[in-house]
């Protein structure tokens, strides 16, 4: 039943996993991605640089977050429910560990200035906190969209020391503010350390940005085994780009343990109505890899549609499209409307106002506890929903 | 010997001007209308010694804003890369000069590297430039092209280092090396005599001739590259010239009339 694999085989030399990945960059980039790639192996390697991130991870980010088991909830779906605390490190979401991460690399590799692209401004938010720990200057590229609906991010990341640039064209969000971030880094590959925020992009981005967020997941399987006497039945985690579930799952992968995306089904399946990649994409290149697309016939990448900023994209993190091509991850879609009820349950539950992005995955660990009662469910709570208020007034005010 | 890769070097060695960069201008497929635009390439096809036409692209990451706005304008009509190979095999007579596609890589992904690489020829497509598949990612497209005779053009740029320039620019198929004058994106505006040390060393090592471009604008510049590189290609001075009422025909015109009365300077590479 159970896919058995070399999980730590993938990527490939080349950046695949399986037939996804790759590095679809303009040659420009390719002597910067060559070096990345050469530069992050020596620092993951190196113990140095591995005990000050972590050292920072304790007592900067806040590590370990919890795992908080979630009574009420679990009484109300009739299952076992944990938490996995990303809302409670340092800038309020999972983002800062691989913001952190690439920062001190950065840092090492010599780099000048930082660049960055944000959907909800939770990644912007973590790279200009972790920029100005390290001491380099940082841009932030937003979709004119998202600093509208995220606007209290905005100010953050401003108050942070770093310039956010809105970007009008394209979709206005997050698949824009990766185009003009790539093209910014594209002007000065040599100086410019180019802080991608999700498990995306050309090698080594997807490898890079797990094993940033791994911690996640290994910090989940021990304190989970620790509390509750052995592993969940199932992880649950939302999926825009991917890296706070590939963070979470990655560490379960050689387990039995039931691995969950949930992606946003926005306000129907039609396309442009949702941003369910792998639930409705096909193989495409954008972004540097080839993975799965939201696209047209013609191969143009569609406009998505989410509620939550961050998971409003219309690609998807290779690896993710690797697991559900080999059957070791399940993706289903939940939609606004589940998301927002799930926020709210979890709001008057448990005290706990999650960030909207979040909420698909608890709409989605709903959704398993009904067909499976009685299940011990860790869900990754991968931020905090402060930043969200203007999109939930708006969505009363609907 | 008469491969389309190979008539694409000869086409550049030899331009319509003797003795000055071969001149490659940029069009972006059915940007001013479907209709006329046949005519259009066509009419442009003997002034120019190669065409590079843009196939538009969603997410056009390499290119700067006035190519991100003909590709956007250029899907609101509703090209798509079917069209333009249906319309390039009708042309009603063959084109004057070679031309290339241009594309990122989703958009011929999408319509499938062997089909499109079974259709090119019959579509006078000579070559492909492919901003966004660098040599690692092209084995697939480049084995199917090498099988009918098409270029895979190799991109290189200044921060190419050389063992990898000497890589990329060894292949006779090649059809021309574009050397990408600027570290960045389409549209800026280059300074030529800063890139001349730059195009003679990729011209040193290139079995195959040498085009610039990226901020290529005016004809002072395509007369600064003289003796420094095979051609010139020209892309967003282009369309902002045929937006202010230019036809691409009279702006290629100026850019090689407003050139000719300056002497050709001496150069010792010849080919």
């Amino acid at each position: 039943m159970k896919v058995q694999m070399d999980w730590e085989a993938f990527p490939d030399e080349r950046g695949y996993f399986g037939r996804f990945g790759g590095r679809f960059v303009a040659e420009t980039l390719m002597p910067a991605v060559i070096r990345l790639e050469e530069e992050a192996r020596e620092a993951l390697a190196d113990p140095d640089f591995m005990d000050a991130y972590r050292g920072m991870l304790r007592n900067w980010v806040g590590r370990p977050t919890p795992l908080s088991h979630a009574p009420r909830l679990s009484e109300a779906w009739g299952a076992e429910v944990w938490l996995k605390r990303e809302d409670l490190a340092h800038t309020g979401a999972h983002k800062i560990n691989n913001a952190l991460g690439q920062a001190l690399l950065a840092r090492r590799m010599g780099a000048k200035s930082v660049v960055a692209e944000t959907g909800a401004g939770q990644h912007g938010v973590a790279t200009a906190a972790a920029c100005a720990r390290v001491g380099i200057p940082c841009r932030v590229y937003m979709g004119a969209v998202d600093v509208e609906r995220q606007a209290p991010n905005v100010r953050r990341m401003e108050l942070l020391g770093a310039e956010v640039v809105p970007v009008t064209h394209g979709d206005a969000t997050l698949r824009a503010a990766i185009d003009e971030a790539l093209r910014h880094w594209v002007t000065d590959p040599q100086s410019t350390f180019y802080c991608l925020g999700s498990v995306v992009g050309p090698h080594p981005y997807p490898w890079l940005v797990r094993e940033f967020q791994k911690v996640l997941g290994q910090e989940a399987r021990e304190q989970i085994q620790e509390l509750a006497g052995g592993l969940p039945d199932v992880v649950v985690a939302c999926v825009g780009g991917g890296s706070n579930a590939m963070g979470l799952f990655h560490p379960f992968l050689d387990t039995d343990v039931e691995i969950l995306g949930i992606e946003p089904g926005g306000r129907g399946m039609g396309l442009g109505d949702h941003a369910a990649t792998v639930a409705r994409g096909t193989p495409g290149i954008l972004h540097g890899a080839l993975t799965l697309l939201l696209q047209d016939p013609h191969g143009q990448v569609v406009e998505t549609h989410s509620v939550s900023a961050g998971l409003d994209y219309s690609g998807v993190g290779p690896e993710h499209a690797f697991l559900a091509e080999v059957g070791r991850a399940i993706y289903e879609t939940v939609t606004d409307e589940e998301a927002m009820d799930a926020l709210a349950e979890l709001c008057r539950l448990e005290g706990i106002l999650p960030a909207v992005e979040s909420a698909h995955a608890f709409a989605g660990a709903r959704r398993y506890a009904r067909s499976n009662p009685g299940a011990r469910i860790v869900i990754g709570c991968s931020g905090r929903g402060d930043k969200d208020l203007p999109i939930l007034q708006a969505w009363e005010a609907r | 010997m008469n491969s389309p890769a190979r008539a694409l070097s000869h086409a550049i060695r030899h331009p319509k001007v003797p003795g000055r960069p071969a001149l490659m201008p940029y069009l972006m497929a059915g940007l001013h209308g479907l209709d006329g635009f046949a005519e259009r390439l066509l009419e442009v096809s003997d002034v120019a010694d190669a065409i590079e036409l843009g196939v538009p692209f969603s997410d056009p990451t390499a290119d700067g804003p006035v190519i991100q706005a003909a590709a956007r304008r250029a899907l609101e009509q509703g090209v798509t890369l079917s069209w333009i190979l249906q319309t390039l095999r009708g042309l009603p007579r063959a084109p004057g000069c070679p031309i290339v596609l241009m594309s990122y890589a989703n958009p011929l992904h999408a319509y499938g590297y062997e089909r499109l690489l079974a259709e090119a020829e019959a579509c006078h497509i000579a070559g492909f430039i492919l901003p966004d598949i660098p040599w690692e990612e092209s084995g697939e497209f480049r084995d199917l092209a090498r099988d009918h005779g098409l270029a895979v053009i190799s991109l290189v740029t200044p921060v190419t280092p050389p063992e990898r320039l000497r890589m990329l620019t060894a292949d006779p198929e090649g059809g021309f090396a574009y050397a990408v004058t600027v570290t960045g994106i389409t549209g800026g505006s280059m300074d030529a005599r800063q890139v001349n040390g730059y195009l003679d060393r990729v011209r040193g090592v290139s079995r195959v001739p040498v085009c610039a471009g990226f901020g290529i604008r005016t004809a002072e510049h395509v007369r600064n590259l003289t003796g420094h590189a095979d051609g010139a290609i020209v892309g967003s001075a282009l369309i902002e010239a045929v937006d202010s009422g230019l036809s691409e025909k009279e702006f290629l015109r100026d850019l090689r009339e407003k050139y000719l009365p300056q002497p050709p300077q001496s150069t010792n590479s010849v080919r």
